[in-house]
């Protein structure tokens, strides 16, 4: 339901929330592990406060498919 | 030849003080920590106690939001302390091998919040909402990996559980190391948040906490005729102990010599200590002799004294087996009666008080002692600060923790 910009600004708040990292910094273009730095038990956190703002589910063998932002805020959009 | 362990660095953050300077000149004037819980749960469950002696600087104040998301407030605290106590040392890692940096760090619990914590998440939003992060946050040697990674030590960091024990076992698992010249450097202490509804229900289901909700400040007042329990705490202490020529060589100040230190367990009772307090006495003798302190030495113990009506007794009988007429001597305080009862990061504290005792020639003030129980005749140090005299000396600090834990540091002047 929610549009794609605000998908991005709500990730960018839970991104934010795990690890201090700025909103402004989370684009789309970037990767979460060779860009944000984020490890995979950070990655989990941010999968599962995501289901909750956004009311979708993130099944455990799509978050590895989620590599950039842009991954993240697509399937997001296309599961609400 | 045995190397010398000294003392160049202390840190704490605790009730009567969120670091070392606030949290001593309190101590000499006498300040209780303990306060009413302003949280729900204390009504929801409708706590038989409802006062603890809580930290007086959140955790947050020294560390960011995202290093507090990812850490139990046990290791929040033993790494606020441990911060401090390095800086206070004025190391760096840039000037070590820290392959011979090592933490030697104790708790009573652990993780206990972030255990029960995440119980709650599981049963009330599923095992979705239970945080990756839970198992490491748990884990009793939090703290001590916690230091570890922020400190760079590479050589060991190693954690002792010995309830409220624990704290003085870690200082002397640190002696060890530097003597045995298998570390340079030992971060050590103890760090302990377990004021949580269900700590509070099993000591006070055990009669072990002050029911004294009228009047908190009141509460903690060891060797008092009219105690009626401890007053949980929380914090964390944390101290560098450096080889002596480790020291030297950079030009540190040092505040006391960590000369000796021993335990012994009572086989006895899984909580009451045993009544001729023999382990005890047996853990004092084998901590004096470790450095072959002279009996008349000691001008100064921080006794355990936690305000129990059982407890306080067989220390007494313990330190008069031991010392004889020279108890007479020693200015014994009991900063309990400030602080509350820290479980397994006491020791570190009270270590941390002794060292300064030695440093200052000064003791803490033992509060609420208004009637002293006849049973326990010894020189507590009431009304103000004691005085130590000039010259050698040595001064002790005593813990011991349920389980039949019974731990013993000396330190001297250097």
């Amino acid at each position: 339901m929610a549009n794609k910009e605000d998908i991005l600004a709500g990730l960018a708040e839970i991104v934010n929330e795990e690890t201090g990292l700025e909103t402004e910094e989370v684009q789309l273009d970037k990767n979460f592990t060779d860009d944000l730095d984020i490890d995979s038990i950070s990655m989990m956190t941010i999968v599962v406060n995501a289901e909750e703002k956004f009311d979708v589910k993130i099944p455990d063998e799509e978050v590895k498919n989620l590599k950039t932002v842009q991954d993240a805020v697509d399937f997001i959009a296309n599961a609400s | 030849m045995t190397r010398k362990a000294v003392i160049t660095g202390l840190g704490a953050t605790s009730p009567i003080g969120g670091d070392v300077e606030t949290m001593w000149a309190n101590a000499l004037a006498g300040t209780s920590g303990a306060r009413p819980i302003e949280k729900d749960w204390v009504e929801e469950y409708d706590l038989p106690v409802t006062f603890a002696a809580q930290l007086s600087n959140a955790p947050t104040e020294v560390l960011s939001r995202v290093e507090a998301r990812r850490m139990d407030p046990t290791t929040q605290m033993g790494l606020v302390a441990a911060r401090e106590a390095w800086a206070h040392a004025g190391l760096s890692t840039d000037d070590l091998d820290t392959d011979r940096l090592a933490v030697a760090f104790g708790t009573g619990v652990g993780g206990v919040w972030t255990l029960l914590d995440s119980w709650d998440n599981l049963r009330e939003r599923g095992p979705r909402r239970v945080l990756p992060m839970t198992v490491p946050m748990l884990m009793p040697n939090g703290a001590a990996a916690a230091i570890s990674m922020d400190l760079s030590a590479r050589g060991g960091a190693m954690t002792t559980v010995s309830a409220c024990a624990s704290g003085t076992e870690a200082l002397d698992n640190a002696r060890r190391l530097i003597e045995t010249g298998q570390a340079d450097v030992v971060v050590t202490g103890g760090a302990e948040a377990a004021i949580h509804p269900l700590p509070i229900a099993g000591f006070a289901a055990m009669q072990a906490l002050s029911k004294r909700n009228d009047d908190p400040q009141a509460a903690s007042r060891p060797y008092d005729v009219d105690r009626d329990g401890f007053v949980l705490g929380e914090g964390a202490g944390a101290l560098i102990i450096e080889s002596e020529e480790h020291a030297r060589a950079r030009g540190a100040e040092v505040y006391a010599v960590l000369a000796g230190s021993a335990v012994a367990s009572d086989a006895y009772h899984i909580t009451a200590p045993e009544p001729e307090g023999l382990g005890a006495s047996r853990a004092l003798r084998s901590a004096m002799a470790s450095d072959d302190i002279d009996l008349k030495d000691v001008v100064h113990v921080n006794a355990h004294a936690t305000s129990t009506p059982v407890g306080d007794r067989p220390e007494y009988v313990a330190m008069k087996t031991v010392f004889g007429d020279h108890l007479d001597n020693i200015l014994v305080s009991a900063t309990k009666s400030q602080t509350g009862h820290l479980l397994g990061a006491s020791g570190a504290l009270e270590a941390i008080f002794t060292v300064l005792s030695i440093y200052h020639r000064k003791t803490p003030v033992t509060i609420n002692l208004d009637n002293q129980d006849p049973e326990i005749p010894m020189n507590v140090v009431h009304g103000k600060p004691g005085e130590l005299p000039s010259g050698d000396i040595a001064a002790l600090s005593n813990s011991f923790g349920f389980g039949g834990h019974n731990a013993v540091v000396a330190f001297r002047n250097y």
